[in-house]
């Protein structure tokens, strides 16, 4: 071997010391220097051995599993493969009234009469016990969701946990969180949740209720009704009480039911705007108290003095968590013209690098959407950001044939009257325009019925300071995104909501306060 | 974002700028590739490929030729390989490959040179008064001259902390571009010591002027130091040098160095390195791991995957 | 003859951004002296473009009134109190005459204003370390939830109080709202609207920024359909025990999502009762929470 040059000849040496090529070939990544073999991360799959799907998941009332007086049900998906996963009931009025009446008659004969402290002991076994079961837990979201194993292993569980861990400390304490007031439960709370994070939305709402002393009847999102029945296993395990908690499943019709019913005392609601101006007019002549978390269109700030390398992990974390599918996803990007172009650039690479795909492999990044109906919404909303004029980008990656899958993308140079700009997509879907001045990027920020969340990038603490306190938004990341906890209230301004949940703030969601 | 001026050799100013870095963000990011599960044909060739990618390393004040020389053995078959064909035959593996260089002090370069004649393993020769350098410019560039001259085909050297931290940027980019300049055609490791500099902030900084100022690679400790490498350390330059390619189109590589213990840790740098500059870092010439205890690690993973069982430490020689 | 008998009844205009405004509808209504038919004086018949034309000038202070220290917020609502007792015989001889009110209870409800006021003053520096907090998130970062006020306010109440019951009410209920850095628009009930001019000479003369706090006179049942629909009015304080008025200001106020805060006039926010002031000031603030990293 005749070479000159030191480093060629360290090449071929290693070229030669390789020529038994394998499957993985190593080879081609060492030979001639430049690495031309894509490091391909193998499939790391969680296995589902721990999951026992039911066929048939019926309702949770009064502490049993029972048959929905229709006998009806109705399948839920796999988003990942469209396969059906397994049957749920379909609650009618007659189902919902009597989970109410259980719940009440649970309200006045046990929870309401409990101790604090006794509410509290509940609550923390609950807390032990899903951590106890966390991995059931995780992978059965993520068969019945499509959110990446990664997400909710490592942030949906361990959260759902917290929730109930930090509220049950609450339970007799609560004279504390409203000091010379009189406190009371409000009695029966019907609660509806979504199905972006339906386990995180359930311990979200539960939590707290049953914490201030009321009793419950959830309505899971019919896409996801399953870990929601799993969570009424662990109330099992827990000895809650029977009927403390009653789990009615179903679409619309239901939760309408729930909302409508005479007898509760308090509707909280998770989900769309529009679903929730029906439930703000259908309670308007009630005595219902009435708290609701609903969309956004969150604007994410960078300013030019930013940790431009940390933004640029925010705004992918803020968008393209969940596949987009969050309330308070950092979907408008707001950036300094200054550094506009690099960045857009570096957005580009970057998203190049997240892995679409089966949600279960442990490298997944991005999984799928949760429904064929959110999947088309989503393409008739990039469909109609082309049309306007935006400029259009998604990385190359290859999605899975079966399921109902997103590649990560966004459009650059959308102008504030775009469609893009003003409805809430609720996929990954990033919409990018740019601001000359800090009061301009506030303009832009709260030009949004809206007002749930906002990020804003600067090392400069007095401008993240200002700008954090001008925008209008009920949650500011600042310098950094999408970061959750119990203790922190969440909730937003104007269209985005009534009430906060999270913290002492969302006690009074869940209680009568009072001057004494 | 920090703006600093400097004058290159021509008289040219430069202006050299940084983005800031959010250390609580970049430690998010640097432990979220802890979180790749690589497993399978993409073990083993990450496997494969950070053995490549060693640098094998003895910097004792008590080496001596025959511990180099037992040291460049290692190089260039990190284990026999009759050993390793009879444990890989039932999966018919590749051979292991060598390692990408033995890094040495100068006066061990002769030995070095001769004990890996014919291999294609570089010679990398620590220079500028390692560790601490604390010397006069003078002694930094004999002492790389020196080490070119002995046949070392890389030289890693370590910038003037004292000169940083003190604001003496230009003094730091002066001895780099001085020292570059020594090597010739010998590849030139910049030495930041991350773990004297206090901040990423400044981990940013030492790397953008030492790019700007020569480098080849950038490398973050000389292993004498705690804390030595770290991911988040490591992700800062890897930010930079994806920066610096963006602005100037030039390749420079990185080497993490010490604290690297474990093959899972050499997987997580991989990912890492695949996964904020692409693939075309994946090779020694632009990126290498200054980890020799981490290659008999890597060994124990593949003789793993070879057999099934898992094997203690004494199925591998020390060096 | 009595040259006082041929006095011109005057009009009593409308307050709206600073200004004293005719109704821009040219129409009014009279109020007349307590038991004759004998005219006080004319009152602005108040129309949905008053109604706008106030909210408009209300939002253009908002970001002012907002910005402004809680101190400097403070210091306004006090000097109302001490303006209020400027205008106290001009406040008594009206409630006097029109609302058939004793110069003693007049004087009373004077003393109520006065000590809303004052009370209120020393809430707006206060209510945001009583609501806000720290929040001990787990991770490194340092999250915190404070106050801030919701924006345009718009305020009705029911007709059946007093004078001497609706006046206290009336500012009670506007300081508590304004005291956060809101901004209102408020139909006068009608008890408190012959005495639309002193209050606005007290709002005038405080060093308050012109919209801050915009006053109308009008017909309640013409009005309440535009307050709850006005799309730029995010919160409407009722103080009353009407639930038609609670239903359709819910339902109107649904299309953008308006906080409707309802409180019986009988849990009135008067004599510096502590515990409904906090509540008060805490239905018309928004909680936001920030998060910053904080380090390892």
């Amino acid at each position: 071997m005749k070479m000159t040059n030191k480093r060629a000849q360290k090449r071929a040496s290693a070229k030669a010391s390789t020529t038994n090529v394998s499957k993985f070939a190593p080879a081609k990544a060492v030979a001639g220097g430049k690495s031309a073999v894509k490091f391909e991360y193998a499939p790391s799959l969680e296995s589902t051995d721990i999951v026992q799907i039911e066929k048939r998941n019926r309702l949770f009332i009064g502490g049993k599993f029972v048959e929905p007086t229709s006998g009806r049900y109705f399948p839920t998906i796999n988003p990942a493969t469209g396969e059906r996963l397994a049957e749920v009931a379909e609650a009618n009025e007659k189902d919902v009234d009597l989970a109410v009446k259980t719940a009440r008659q649970a309200y006045e004969q046990i929870w309401s009469k409990m101790s604090g402290k006794e509410r509290g002991r509940y609550l923390f076994r609950i807390a032990r016990l899903i951590q106890e079961r966390a991995r059931e837990l995780a992978v059965l979201e993520t068969m019945d969701n499509g959110k990446p194993i990664r997400e909710s292993r490592d942030i949906d569980v361990p959260l759902v946990a917290a929730h109930f861990f930090y509220h049950a400390g609450w339970a007799d304490k609560l004279e504390y969180a409203f000091p010379g007031q009189s406190i009371a439960p409000l009695g029966v709370v019907g609660q509806v949740i979504p199905w972006n994070f339906p386990l995180l939305m359930a311990a979200w709402k539960i939590a707290p209720a049953l914490a201030c002393g009321n009793t419950v009847v959830l309505k899971p999102a019919e896409t996801t009704s399953l870990s929601a029945l799993l969570l009424a296993q662990i109330f099992q395990d827990a000895g809650l009480p029977e009927g403390v908690v009653n789990i009615v499943t179903g679409a619309g019709a239901t939760g309408a039911a729930l909302v409508n019913h005479p007898d509760i005392n308090k509707v909280a609601f998770t989900g769309s705007t529009e679903v929730g101006k029906i439930i703000a007019r259908a309670v308007a002549g009630t005595k219902k108290r009435l708290t609701l978390e609903l969309g956004g269109k969150s604007a994410h700030i960078i300013f030019e003095d930013a940790a431009l390398d940390q933004a640029l992990e925010g705004v992918i974390n803020g968008i393209y968590f969940n596949q987009g599918h969050v309330c308070c996803a950092g979907s408008r990007l707001l950036l300094e013209e200054s550094i506009a172009n690099d960045f857009v650039e570096k957005l580009k690479k970057r998203i190049a690098q997240l892995r679409v795909g089966n949600p279960l492999d442990k490298n997944t990044d991005i999984g799928a959407i949760n429904s064929e109906a959110e999947l088309k919404k989503i393409g008739k909303l990039i469909q109609l950001g082309k049309d306007e004029g935006g400029e259009f980008f998604e990385p190359k990656c290859a999605l899975p044939e079966k399921g109902y899958f997103q590649r990560p993308c966004f459009f650059s140079n959308v102008s504030s009257s775009f469609t893009l700009s003003r409805v809430e997509i609720f996929g990954p879907v990033l919409a990018v325009s740019t601001f000359r001045t800090a009061q301009e990027a506030v303009v832009k920020a709260n030009d949004t019925p809206y007002g749930l969340a906002a990020g804003v990038w600067s090392e400069k603490g007095a401008k993240i300071h200002k700008v954090a306190g001008q925008l209008k938004a009920g949650v500011v990341w600042a310098n950094t995104y999408n970061k959750f906890d119990p203790s922190a209230p969440f909730g937003g301004y104007n269209e985005s909501g009534w009430g906060r949940e999270g913290g002492r703030h969302g006690l009074s969601a869940y209680l009568d306060v009072r001057g004494k | 974002m920090r703006s600093v001026s400097m004058i290159d050799k021509e008289g040219r100013s430069l202006a050299v700028v940084v983005p800031a870095v959010d250390e609580v963000g970049a430690i998010e990011r640097a432990d979220f590739f802890t979180k790749r599960s690589i497993k399978k044909d993409s073990k083993l060739h990450a496997l494969y490929l950070a053995i490549s990618m060693c640098d094998l390393t003895t910097l004792e004040g008590a080496d001596t030729p025959g511990r180099v020389k037992q040291l460049c053995e290692k190089a260039r078959h990190p284990v026999p390989p009759d050993v390793f064909a009879s444990v890989a035959r039932t999966k018919n593996l590749p051979p292991i490959p060598s390692v990408a260089a033995v890094c040495i002090y100068p006066s061990m370069v002769s030995v070095a040179v001769k004990a890996l004649e014919g291999s294609g393993i570089n010679v990398a020769s620590v220079a500028t008064a390692f560790p601490s350098g604390q010397a006069p410019l003078s002694t930094k560039l004999n002492d790389t001259r020196f080490a070119v001259s002995e046949g070392a085909t890389e030289i890693d050297m370590v910038i003037n902390r004292g000169a940083f931290l003190s604001g003496g940027y230009q003094l730091v980019f002066d001895e780099i571009a001085a020292i570059k300049e020594a090597c010739g055609e010998a590849h030139l490791k910049v030495i930041l010591e991350t773990g004297e500099l206090g901040s990423l902030d400044r981990v940013r900084l030492a790397s953008e002027i030492a790019m700007r100022a020569g480098a080849d690679f950038i490398k973050t400790s000389t292993g004498k130091i705690q804390p030595a490498a770290t991911l988040p350390v490591t992700l800062v330059m890897l930010q930079a040098i994806s920066d610096f390619y963006l602005k100037t189109g030039k390749k420079i590589g990185m080497k993490p160095a010490g604290g690297i213990r474990t093959a899972k840790q050499a997987i997580q740098y991989l990912c890492m390195v695949n996964e904020t500059l692409g693939t075309d870092w994946l090779t020694p010439d632009l990126f290498r791991f200054g980890a020799s205890a981490m290659v008999n690690d890597i060994l124990k993973q593949i003789f793993k995957e070879a057999t099934g069982r898992y094997y203690y430490d004494r199925a591998f020689s020390l060096d | 003859m009595d040259k006082r008998n041929l006095r011109v009844p005057k009009t009593i205009k409308l307050f709206i951004g600073g200004e004293f405004p005719r109704t821009e509808s040219g129409r009014s209504f009279p109020a007349y002296e307590h038991g004759t038919q004998k005219v006080f004086a004319h009152l602005c018949r108040a129309s949905r473009k008053d109604f706008r034309n106030a909210v408009t000038a209300a939002l253009s202070a908002r970001a002012e009134w907002e910005r402004r220290s809680a101190y400097n917020r403070a210091q306004i609502i006090y000097r109302m109190a001490e303006m209020t007792e400027g205008h106290r015989e001009e406040m008594v001889s009206v409630m006097e005459k029109v609302g058939g009110v004793s110069a003693r209870d007049a004087h009373l409800a004077v003393d109520e204003v006065i000590d809303a006021f004052v009370y209120y003053a020393g809430f707006a520096d206060k209510f945001s370390q009583l609501s806000g907090c720290v929040n001990p998130v787990s991770g490194p970062h340092h999250a915190f939830t404070t106050p801030e006020p919701v924006g345009c306010v718009a305020m009705i109440f029911d007709d059946d109080d007093g004078a001497v019951t609706a006046l206290p009410t009336v500012i009670a209920t506007m300081a508590s709202i304004i005291a956060s850095g809101n901004v209102v628009t408020m139909l006068l009930p009608g008890a408190v609207a012959p005495l639309l001019a002193p209050l606005a000479e007290i709002f005038a003369t405080s060093d308050l920024p012109k919209g801050v706090v915009n006053l109308l006179t009008g017909h309640r049942s013409e009005l309440l359909e535009h307050f709850a629909s006005h799309m730029e009015v995010q919160s409407i304080s009722y103080v009353g025990s009407d639930n038609t008025v609670r239903e359709k200001l819910k339902t109107l106020g649904a299309e953008n999502m308006k906080r409707v805060v309802c409180f019986e006039s009988k849990d009135g926010a008067q004599n510096g009762d502590i515990n409904i002031g906090l509540e008060r000031i805490a239905s018309f603030v928004e909680f936001k929470t920030v998060w910053h990293p904080i380090g390892h």
